[in-house]
């Protein structure tokens, strides 16, 4: 078994889909669905191979090591630690879940829609197991691609402006980040040593504080906009509202993670003086999004963009507990990506539950939908107290880490933070009330008779986000244990770091 | 089996019970459709909770179709309305007719209730979570005669939860004399509740997802009493809120409830905030959540941090316990059904502020000023609601501003330093208050769900039982001698009397007459003189089912001796042995610190014939007095309450009036400021959000759109265009060069 390129077996085998896809004629819809979610399946499977991983071991297991472009000192690269292990299963799973639900919906294009699925899936995964900054970046490109066209093809009204808008919008953070990738392996490479992107090479040589400010800046700038953080997330809410269920569900599950494991594994021990001096000036910005993302969704007419406003309050969690560099900061964060993939992911697939059904999500179009769906009710209910953070799931254990973490950088930031809770609690049960409770809107008598609870396949493609938001919430400890190692590495490198010396920050 | 074992097999039980009645509930139920036009799908409605049982729903559903098809639902239905025997049935029909649409409706009664005269339902879900809350009851029992007779204190460790670096939660339990107080309240009247529910539920379609919501408020409410640390303490907190949203709003149809829940839930989430940000700050300055490990470190902090943590936490126990400011919510919890409210909004959930002031002790009682405030908020929300509860004229939010009144008592006892005197009022309380919550909604359920006491009268003839049992928690909670409420309510006053605070102890006689008036005219305006309601609702008037009025006979045993089983004699009754132990260092850390004029240390113990007797003969004359003034006000000469209100100095009466009617109009002004206020924020925000955060970068898209444009212009294609460019380029370089050149 351990001679298996496991990796390279979870991130390619939905490419083997899509060879497959190619292949089958053009109105064999069944045989492409199949063949789709065989092939997330497939890498489903072998990303399970990950649980093996020993958290007592070396930091990088699983690892690849094959020559690329030589003349470059670019390598193929893979390896994973417990962050990658978590958030690639993360991806899986929710990649299996959107390409399942997308069974029904999709009736258009089917095999271009499968293909790019499946191909979104091997650049997120790639990013996640990548330890080749130039082979990262590739990855990252790769994953951005087919969401352009998922949402510019699939999408609503206003698919064009949606997509373009989210394409320029993460294409200018990308190549930024591609200056600061050249610029940081070339300063390591003037300094006499060979030519590499390899990540575990470049991270631990001191750079000089101008580079690392001006790198920090761009490598922030990437991240931030695909977090996305206050203010750069107005792609979001547009991208969200026009994009397909499936599309939604990934765009927020796995790719707005793509910013946060940007901070962990680059932002921060690639370029720790930085990171330190910046540090409270990113704080600043996670409070503002944690907040202003939920006054925002207080308001918000449509039930997509509610959630996405929500998101950009929940992802501000996973900024604020990066940046407070402490255990339970760090490890907060990175449990909240995981719960809100799981949490959000799962809300955006209820949301297109109702949407197949009455081809609306206007919140107030709905109402007393209770009687009508007692079950979709139920699961939308877990989910919305897993959102608003309710103990006993998954939600909980990430909000309060870095609550605990901001709470020990500050009390203040952590008490500004804090209010969140009872924001959210307002945001999500209002809506959850208007949406089920009391009197049904004219607008949905409409739908009144032909309205049918949830089928089974809509039951199948939640049935294990619902386990895994009641089992992290209950059982968190393999998460929190996988993560402690990368975590404790990461705190090692700001420890020993100074923050920038030469030049002193405005802040 | 060890009591180890019994202690972690309590929580459990309803646990189990809750999984059983979503996975199996819906099935076990079987509620015949009504004639109305979608059968097959309202039948599949009650399938909730399953994948893949759709098909059996629709085969019977169509069964039933064609066996009712015959039924004229409609007419049988505003037929049969007002027999339906339900408060929110009537509630409903009386002014929101057509909340549903006829056309829309799923063949239930608009508040869930299955309309009678059709076949009945057979109900067959409730079994088996009340016979669990049974077990959990004997083992709870078996469990409180170990720690209170056999003075035994139970750790019992489950599994480790959270392990985030030094951070590391256990899931383990705690079981000492204060526990077992909690256990006996929470067990006893929730194992009451449940039957009682068989009863007052009986025909709501919903009866499985009933009382799978109250087992898993009583996992939630347990684990919230056994947490053997602060954090489990939250999530108990956390989990009671979410079933008490779940409950309130178990009626969801009606508006008025799907916001009571709301807004219950967020409220007790502006009190979280406060009780959140004290575990955080206990964690980082000891760095453990453990309650024995936080109360021996809380000494060697900074005193102005200890204040400010226990502020924090009692944030939250203000939320929870419906203490002023943030007492809005309990009123209107009031939408849930009336089990609801005897077993959550009076007799448990409620309590867990003062259980946690109470089991934080020795950090309250290292900051006088965190005690100044319990006291103070304490006094000032038991008069301020005692003074609400005199004119509402709704039997259940008399009574729920009662027990904001009654908590209130239990703060301003637990502020003052009597934190035994405190835990015996919230066990007896807990009881009497179950009893007359259970009573009320004997009365509604007999009074075909009229709930304004104005268009009741005369019951005690045909409710005998409900009479009986109602009288003895209403002589309780007028502090009446004998009865459980006089001594523990007594004992709060003497204790605020004999530590000097005097002025503390005024407002307390003051508030205890008022609250022996309104109980009373309660009891008068429900029990005594004539029927003011509909005479033909008069026909329907009944005692209620036996699974409802046994509880109340039950509870009525306790509300009746407890008092004397624990409180005698008064001040040194078997309660302070057995919570001696868990007060022991507060009680010596705040008689020091506290500014009464007679230290704990010195006191003198109770005289029958001194200081301590007067007290007693004071406290129950004003208790008698109150029942007096309601009897002269509400039997004998019904104008009176009129007359006086105009009579009042200055002409204030009226404008009293309507403003204790009104809530002194609390609820209102949040309205304005905070759901108003939110919501323009929220919009002004978007505005933002839309015009300048988007419009940056929109405008940024233009801006390189347009440059794009000029540019493109500019390649014209032209060889002497690109020429003339690059002359003048280079004759700028030139240029640049000779201004540059140093």
């Amino acid at each position: 078994m351990s001679d298996l390129p496991i990796l390279s077996l979870v991130v390619f085998s939905p490419l083997i889909g899509v060879l497959a896809l190619v292949l089958v004629p053009r109105d064999n819809h069944r045989a492409m669905r199949w063949i789709a979610l065989l092939a997330a399946l497939a890498s489903f499977g072998f990303s399970l191979a990950l649980l093996g991983y020993n958290t007592g071991g070396a930091e990088f297991q699983y690892r690849e090591d094959l020559s690329w472009i030589p003349a470059f000192g670019m390598r193929y690269t893979l390896g994973v630690d417990g962050l990658s292990v978590v958030l690639v299963l993360l991806t899986t799973v929710l990649s299996v879940v959107s390409i399942f639900y997308s069974w029904d919906p999709i009736r258009v294009r089917v095999k271009e829609y499968y293909a790019a699925m499946l191909l979104l899936m091997v650049g997120m995964l790639g990013v996640f197991v990548s330890l080749d900054l130039f082979l990262f970046y590739v990855f990252w490109e790769i994953s951005l691609i087919p969401m352009y066209l998922i949402i510019g093809i699939w999408g609503g009204p206003r698919r064009i402006y949606a997509t373009v808008k989210f394409v320029i919008y993460t294409l200018v953070g990308s190549l930024l980040m591609l200056v600061a990738i050249l610029a940081v392996a070339i300063a390591h490479a003037s300094a006499g040593h060979p030519f590499t992107f390899s990540y575990e090479t470049l991270r631990g040589f001191g750079y000089a504080d101008g580079l690392q400010a001006l790198a920090f800046v761009a490598f922030f700038l990437a991240f931030a906009i695909k977090v996305p953080m206050w203010p750069f997330h107005t792609w979001l809410p547009d991208a969200h509202v026009e994009a397909p269920t499936a599309g939604s569900i990934i765009l927020a599950g796995v790719l707005l993670k793509l910013g946060g494991y940007g901070f962990l594994r680059y932002s921060l021990p690639l370029l720790p003086d930085a990171a330190v001096s910046f540090a409270p000036i990113v704080i600043a910005l996670a409070v503002i999004a944690v907040l202003y993302g939920a006054m925002v969704s207080m308001v918000q007419p449509d039930l997509k963009k509610l959630i996405a406003y929500s998101s950009v309050s929940h992802m501000g969690f996973v900024t604020l507990g990066a940046f407070v560099f402490n255990v339970q900061g760090l490890q907060g964060a990175i449990f909240q990506m995981i719960s809100h993939g799981i949490t959000t992911g799962a809300l955006f697939l209820l949301v297109g539950v109702i949407y197949e059904r009455t081809h609306d999500r206007a919140i107030a179009h709905m109402g007393g939908l209770n009687a009508r769906m007692p079950q979709y009710a139920a699961i939308f209910g877990l989910f919305t107290f897993a959102s608003i953070g309710l103990p006993g799931l998954s939600g909980f254990i990430g909000e309060f880490l870095v609550l605990l973490g901001a709470f020990q950088y500050s009390g203040w930031v952590a008490a500004a933070t804090m209010l969140v809770v009872i924001m959210s609690a307002v945001y999500m049960l209002w809506m959850f009330q208007r949406i089920f409770f009391s009197v049904p809107s004219d607008w949905m008598r409409r739908w009144w008779p032909s309205l049918k609870d949830m089928s089974r396949n809509e039951w199948l493609a939640l049935a294990p986000l619902i386990v895994l938001v009641v089992a992290l919430g209950v059982f968190p400890g393999p998460v929190l244990d996988a993560i402690s190692g990368p975590v404790d590495r990461i705190i090692e490198a700001i420890e020993s770091s100074q923050g920038l010396t030469s030049f002193s920050l405005p802040w | 089996m060890s009591t180890e074992l019994l202690i972690a097999l309590i929580p459990a039980l309803p646990l189990a019970g809750f999984l059983f009645a979503v996975l199996a509930g819906s099935r076990l139920d079987r509620v015949p459709s009504h004639g109305h036009d979608d059968h097959g799908d309202s039948h599949a409605d009650d399938h909730g909770g399953h994948a893949g049982h759709g098909g059996d729903g629709h085969d019977s559903g169509e069964t039933d179709d064609s066996a009712f098809r015959a039924v004229p639902s409609e007419e049988e239905q505003a037929l049969s309305s007002p027999h339906a025997g339900h408060a929110d049935d009537l509630a409903n029909s009386n002014g929101a007719d057509g909340v549903i649409p006829a056309d829309m409706n799923d063949g239930l009664g608009q508040a869930g209730h299955v309309v009678e005269g059709g076949p009945r339902p057979s109900y067959r879900s409730w079994w088996v979570p009340t016979a669990l809350v049974g077990i959990a009851w004997a083992f709870s029992m078996v469990v409180f005669a170990n720690v209170v007779f056999g003075g035994h204190v139970y750790h019992v460790s489950v599994y480790e939860w959270i392990v985030s670096g030094d951070f590391q939660i256990e899931i383990a339990f705690l079981v000492d004399g204060l526990t077992a107080a909690l256990l006996l309240v929470v067990s006893t009247v929730g194992l009451l509740v449940h039957v009682y529910s068989i009863g007052y539920m009986d025909g709501d379609r919903g009866l499985w997802r009933f009382f799978a919501y109250l087992n898993l408020f009583m996992f939630s409410m347990l684990l919230l009493i056994l947490g053997d640390n602060f954090l489990m303490l939250y999530v108990g907190w956390e989990a009671v809120g979410l079933c008490s949203y779940a409950l309130i709003g178990f009626w969801y149809k009606k508006p008025s409830a799907a916001g009571a829940a709301k807004k219950a839930f967020v409220v007790n989430r502006v009190g979280d905030f406060g009780f959140g940000l004290g575990i955080m700050m206990i964690w980082t300055m000891l760095g453990t959540l453990n309650f024995e490990e936080v109360f021996a470190g809380i000494g060697g902090l900074d005193p102005t941090a200890v204040t400010v943590i226990a502020l924090l936490l009692f944030a939250g126990a203000v939320g929870k316990s419906a203490q002023f400011p943030l007492h809005v919510w309990l009123p209107d919890a009031m939408e849930g059904p009336t089990p609801v409210s005897a077993l959550i909004h009076a007799a448990t959930m409620v309590n867990a502020g003062v259980y946690m002031v109470a089991r934080a002790n020795p950090i309250f009682a290292e900051s006088p000023v965190a005690m100044w405030v319990v006291a103070g908020i304490g006094v000032f929300t038991a008069i301020f609601a005692a003074a609400i509860a005199l004119t509402q004229n709704d039997i259940k939010k008399v009574l729920a501003y009662s027990t904001v009144s009654q908590l209130a008592y239990m703060f301003f006892a637990l502020g003052i330093g009597a934190w035994v005197a405190a835990i015996f009022h919230l066990v007896s309380h807990g009881f009497f208050k179950g009893l007359l919550f259970m009573g009320s909604g004997s009365i509604i359920h007999g009074a075909s769900g009229e709930q304004d006491m104005r268009f009741m009268g005369g019951l005690r003839d045909r409710m005998t039982w409900t009479y009986r049992t109602m009288v003895v928690g209403a002589l309780a909670l007028a502090g009446i001698p004998l009865f459980a409420g006089f001594f523990s309510k007594d004992e709060i006053l003497a204790e605020s009397f004999n530590r000097g605070y005097y002025l503390f102890y005024a407002v307390g006689v003051i508030v205890a007459f008022m609250t022996a008036f309104y109980t009373f005219r309660m009891i008068f305006m429900t029990f005594h003189g004539a029927w003011r309601g509909p005479r033909d609702a008069w026909h329907h008037v009944h005692e209620s089912a036996p699974t409802m009025v046994w509880p109340l006979i039950i509870l009525a045993v306790p509300t009746a001796l407890a008092g004397l089983l624990l409180g005698i004699p008064p001040e040194g009754g078997f309660i302070h042995t057995w919570l001696e132990e868990v007060f022991h260092t507060a009680e010596e850390a705040g008689a020091g610190i506290l500014s009464g004029s007679i230290a704990a240390g010195e006191h003198h113990g109770f005289e029958l014939f001194g200081i301590g007797g007067l007290l007693l003969v004071i406290g129950a004359s004003v208790g008698v007095a109150g029942i007096w003034l309601a009897y002269r006000w509400y039997v004998l000469d019904p104008e009176a309450p009129g007359r006086f209100v105009v009579r009042m100095p200055f002409g204030l009466g009226p404008g009293m009036y309507a403003a204790s009617l009104n809530k002194y109009y609390v609820d209102d002004l949040y309205g304005l400021v905070w759901a108003r206020g939110g919501v323009l924020v929220g919009n002004a925000l978007w505005w933002f959000d839309a015009k300048v955060v988007d419009g940056a970068v929109n405008g940024a898209g233009w801006v390189a759109q347009r440059f794009g444009g000029l540019l493109r212009r500019a390649q014209t294609g032209r060889v002497e265009n690109y020429g003339l460019g690059m002359a003048a380029g280079l004759a700028l370089v030139l240029i640049a060069y000779l201004v540059m050149r140093p």
